[in-house]
């Protein structure tokens, strides 16, 4: 089933002409077909558009165009549905931009269909990228494909269950505070969060503008190598994209890995750390420390304050970035005497319960009298957790940790206690702070149910070659990734 | 950890945002809780520490000052809940 491949995979009977890109993206439409009434990862698709740019791309093939110069030729990619493509709604997964059309291609979709990829559908998440479980969409329930029971994580959980269940090659989102990484994880896939400023977020719909990054979901990590190196590079367009040169990450991920020192933070053994998920991260280290690697313990010691930080910087930067939805320019528009009451009625009935949590919690840390006590004393813990990275790795290669301290759980579980999946987000949220680059890989099982586990390496800022390495060397002596969920096909 | 008062209300007018009374007072405990946690911020020693904005501040990022393509005006107005020639539709502001 050509749904079920890799890009390499896919790429390779492109290139001989064994299959055509038509055929290859005619079998995601079927997969999504057969399994999205259950799983709902896709908030919506244009088969057509789909098939027309997969018909080009077969084109381009036929005329010589080669993999070389166009690394994903032909080859299927999903959007999450808050990175603007041209022609496509734009939704974040809210009511409040009512039936907005992207009048412009995000600088990443630029480039994903300057490599050739197949760039279709508008996939599920937490409403503006807030939340862990993308139960906080306006439109659907996205369910984990290996226990339908089951969150797939967030706020990317769209993508992580559309790559998980095969409806799609590979997909893009967005990670604030884990939310590509650990949906990656609850879902058993690759998912790579580069480093701030790696990705222009030139037509990604702003969260928290000095923690957002575009990133990748693959189903190995040399997929998401592939991609990530296409999404790289300076931009004109986004001023906080950093002008550093890009690596051929895919030509980086062989060799070995000896020698390599890899650093586990003392403060990540949590007591909310599930036994499972700590025996699985534990085998995980054994295995990377039997291919080479040297094991040192660290110590990241304000890891307990990163939650709160985070939680004041995003909901601040949240709150203003916010703001523009205000039923003027574009979306839907609840009608006021006065323009007070058009925004104020517009924004009570377009966000949902979270969104309007966060700009509340946003607004109060940033008004008059608590701006030193909460938002400036947050952005100096912020130096201060920074500061544990750069000084932990003078001494190590990687940090290796788990993504999440649990596997998905029940749908509905935490819907009321917010503060409860706020702490969910512990292990991914510091890496967003210090605007380093990180990667989850499947790492194992659990036993009963059969849920997966995830892996998190955290690299150097700009270091996505080495975590990229040290996540290939691990995956090709393990092969978790290689397992699928049931009712895949 | 104590629960924060918040005058939801007062904030919620602040972020143009219109809740019912329902949702003031559910939205109230909840930020309170939260609030509450986020007080451990206080144990920490932050004296002579700079406050970081950006992980990679990069000071003056300029580019040539040439005309590219941008979106036309009907582009622009396509998504607009309410216009009229070309205009976007408001209600009325001054007196």
């Amino acid at each position: 089933m050509l749904n079920q491949l890799t890009i390499s995979e896919l790429v390779a009977k492109l290139a001989k002409r064994e299959v055509s890109s038509r055929v290859a993206t005619q079998a995601c439409l079927d997969q999504i077909q057969r399994v999205d009434g259950r799983i709902r990862a896709f908030i919506s698709y244009d088969a057509a558009n789909a098939l027309a740019q997969a018909d080009a791309a077969d084109q381009a093939i036929a005329g010589g165009a080669t993999h070389a110069e166009r690394p994903l030729l032909g080859v299927p990619v999903a959007i999450k549905d808050v990175i603007a493509v041209k022609g496509q709604p734009l939704n974040c997964a809210s009511k409040i931009l009512g039936n907005f059309v992207s009048p412009y291609d995000a600088t990443v979709i630029e480039k994903l269909k300057a490599a050739g990829a197949v760039v279709f559908g508008r996939l599920n998440m937490d409403e503006y990228a807030m939340g862990s479980s993308t139960e906080n969409s306006a439109f659907q329930v996205t369910r984990n494909p290996w226990d339908t029971t089951r969150v797939p994580g967030g706020s990317s959980g769209g993508s992580a269950a559309a790559v998980a269940a095969d409806e799609c090659i590979a997909a893009l989102g967005s990670d604030t505070g884990g939310s590509i990484r650990q949906p990656a994880a609850l879902c058993g896939c690759v998912g790579m969060k580069p480093s701030y400023g790696r990705v222009s977020r030139y037509g990604l719909v702003a969260y928290a503008s000095s923690l957002d990054q575009i990133g990748c979901f693959g189903k190995e990590v040399g997929d998401a190598a592939t991609v990530l190196e296409v999404l790289s590079g300076v931009d004109p367009r986004d001023s906080t994209s950093v002008p550093q040169p890009v690596p051929h990450f895919a030509a980086g991920l062989a060799g070995n890995i000896k020698g390599l020192k890899l650093g586990l933070p003392k403060e990540y053994m949590i007591g909310g750390l599930e036994p499972e998920v700590k025996a699985a991260v534990d085998k995980a280290v054994k295995q990377l420390e039997k291919l080479g690697a040297e094991i040192l313990e660290i110590s990241l010691p304000h890891t307990d304050y990163a939650v709160a930080t985070y939680y004041i910087i995003a909901t601040a930067e949240a709150s203003a970035n916010l703001a523009r939805f205000d039923g003027i320019r574009y979306g839907a528009r609840v009608d006021g005497a006065d323009p007070m009451e058009l925004y104020g009625k517009t924004r009570g009935a377009g966000f949902g319960a979270e969104v309007k949590r966060r700009i509340i919690l946003g607004t109060y840390v940033l008004s008059s009298g608590y701006y030193d006590a909460y938002y400036l004393r947050a952005q100096k813990v912020r130096t201060l957790i920074r500061n544990d990275f750069l000084k932990a790795f003078e001494k190590v290669d990687v940090i290796v940790t788990p993504t999440s301290p649990a596997v998905a759980w029940k749908l509905g579980e935490m819907a009321d206690d917010p503060l409860q999946m706020y702490l969910m987000d512990i292990f991914t949220i510091s890496c967003n702070l210090a605007g380093i680059c990180g990667i989850s890989v499947p790492c194992g099982f659990t036993q009963k149910p059969k849920l997966p586990i995830g892996l998190q390496l955290l690299g150097k800022p700009f270091g996505e070659e080495m975590i990229l390495k040290v996540a290939h060397a691990y995956e090709q002596s393990t092969g978790w990734h290689r397992e699928k969920p049931p009712g895949n096909g | 950890m104590a629960a924060v008062e918040i005058d939801v209300k007062y904030v919620a007018h602040l972020a143009r945002l219109s809740l019912s009374a329902g949702e003031e007072q559910k939205l109230g405990a909840q930020l309170g809780n939260i609030l509450g946690y986020i007080e451990k911020l206080k144990e920490v020693d932050v004296s002579g520490v700079e406050p970081t904005a950006h992980a990679f501040p990069l000071v003056n990022v300029t580019r040539l000052d040439e005309v590219r393509p941008s979106l036309s005006h009907e582009d622009a107005m396509r998504n607009a809940p309410a216009q009229s020639n070309g205009l976007f539709i408001v209600p009325k502001i001054v007196e």
